[in-house]
């Protein structure tokens, strides 16, 4: 136990006359509590992980008037999401009266976000290959010292909108969650893609995910 | 017994100065989880969702506000008095039609999280409010960004512009709905505003 500086730095007569020498232990117990009860109350409310913020440009809105027909994609995915579902297509939809140069229609594929071979990050490592490859030549790069940082990340900005690297569609349905939504372009981004469209989806597509929900 | 005790009180004082504090929200909201590692910024206009897609408002600054109120209140023709203004400027989060206003505002802080509101109005077929807010928001930020970006400059420092813009922030629960955030999205979008930003918890990046 701490105790008190006895006589406190009095070494006058007085203080001697008056030094009845009562106990100078003070009780600490009461304090120790508050400061445990103080711990407690600041490890149990305080949080660590200071919330972040996820950045996504949306296409701006297109005037009904103005027929703008979009760029051809040739490098693109679809994604089509319901409540805990992902879908996809590559390239352009194709329909009924509509049909590819190889005559074959659009059929949706199941993926899902776990690891596996279905898994989303799979597909898209093999898909967007093209710019992974070359972002891990310009982190060697960077690891050298060859180039530096402002540079490395002007570069990375470059590759990641250049023709061979994979656009993405997002559709969403009316089920969709927004968990499901985020989960979707948190993995574009790990898969280091630049292009991220969220659209609306048409009608034809919704007819198609209906169909693939009720197997 | 002393080792202990001194241990103790490094931790308290430790633990308090880490913490940081929130003021109540009337809403809570389960945000999802990525691996962005951006960190929010001081002058936001942050939009949130919750789970049953009602609608809540944010901005950061009181006299943005201030000016955003006198703004509002100006073009929906209504009355406060001073007090009410007052206390609106240092409300956070708040979710509640224009008519409703006056008297969520004379709502206790507390009792805002069971004040029965539909949330801001998004879409109808007369008035938007939600539109309104965001537009009045954004030139009242975009104000303060500018004293803001004077002061700093005032002071010698070489401030980044950058750093004083307003930045658009959605804040959606998990569960909630998709097409209801896509609503709120629209009217952004309709204003021109396509840089949005999700909160997010963050998550560890996967190493590869």
């Amino acid at each position: 136990m701490a105790e008190m500086a006895e006589g406190g730095g009095g070494g006058h007569g007085k203080g001697k006359k008056r030094a009845k020498k009562s106990s100078t232990r003070v009780d600490m117990t009461p304090m120790v509590d508050l400061a445990f009860l103080l711990l407690t109350f600041f490890v149990l409310t305080s949080t660590f992980s200071k919330p972040k913020m996820l950045p996504l440009a949306y296409p701006s809105k297109v005037d009904d008037k103005t027929d703008v027909k979009g760029p051809k994609m040739n490098n693109g995915i679809t994604f089509l999401l319901s409540e805990d579902k992902i879908f996809y297509y590559q390239g352009e939809y194709y329909f009924k009266g509509h049909i590819a140069p190889d005559g074959s229609v659009t059929e949706l594929k199941e993926a899902d976000f776990g690891p596996g071979e279905k898994g989303v990050r799979k597909l898209l490592g093999k898909l967007n290959n093209y710019v992974l490859v070359k972002k891990q030549g310009l982190d060697e790069k960077l690891k050298r010292k060859e180039i530096n940082d402002s540079i490395y990340l002007k570069k990375l900005d470059g590759l990641r909108v250049e023709s061979e690297a994979l656009k993405v569609l997002i559709k969403t349905d009316d089920k969709a969650l927004c968990k499901n939504f985020i989960d979707l372009v948190d993995e574009l981004k790990i898969a280091e893609i630049g292009v991220i469209a969220p659209v609306d989806i048409t009608p034809g597509e919704l007819q198609l995910m209906k169909e693939k929900l009720k197997k | 017994m002393t080792p202990m005790v001194d241990l103790a009180f490094l931790l308290v004082t430790f633990f308090m100065l880490a913490a940081s504090f929130r003021a109540s929200e009337p809403v809570t909201v389960n945000t999802p989880s990525s691996i962005s590692d951006k960190f929010i910024p001081e002058n936001v206009i942050m939009v949130t969702i919750d789970q049953d897609g009602r609608v809540f408002f944010n901005l950061s600054g009181a006299e943005a506000r201030r000016e955003m109120l006198t703004n509002m209140i100006g073009k929906y023709k209504m009355k406060l008095n001073d007090e009410q203004i007052e206390k609106f400027t240092f409300m956070s989060t708040f979710g509640c039609t224009m008519q409703e206003l006056p008297s969520y505002i004379d709502t206790g802080a507390d009792d805002r999280i069971t004040f029965q509101t539909k949330g801001i109005q998004v879409d109808s077929t007369t008035t938007n409010e939600l539109y309104d807010w965001i537009s009045y928001a954004g030139t009242a930020a975009l104000n303060s960004a500018k004293t803001g970006f004077e002061e700093a400059k005032l002071k010698g420092e070489n401030p980044d512009a950058e750093d004083f813009k307003p930045k658009f922030i959605l804040r959606v629960d998990s569960k909630t709905k998709y097409q209801k955030a896509e609503d709120v999205i629209n009217v952004f979008r309709e204003l021109n505003l396509n840089n949005l930003n999700f909160i997010t918890s963050s998550e560890l990046a996967p190493i590869n």
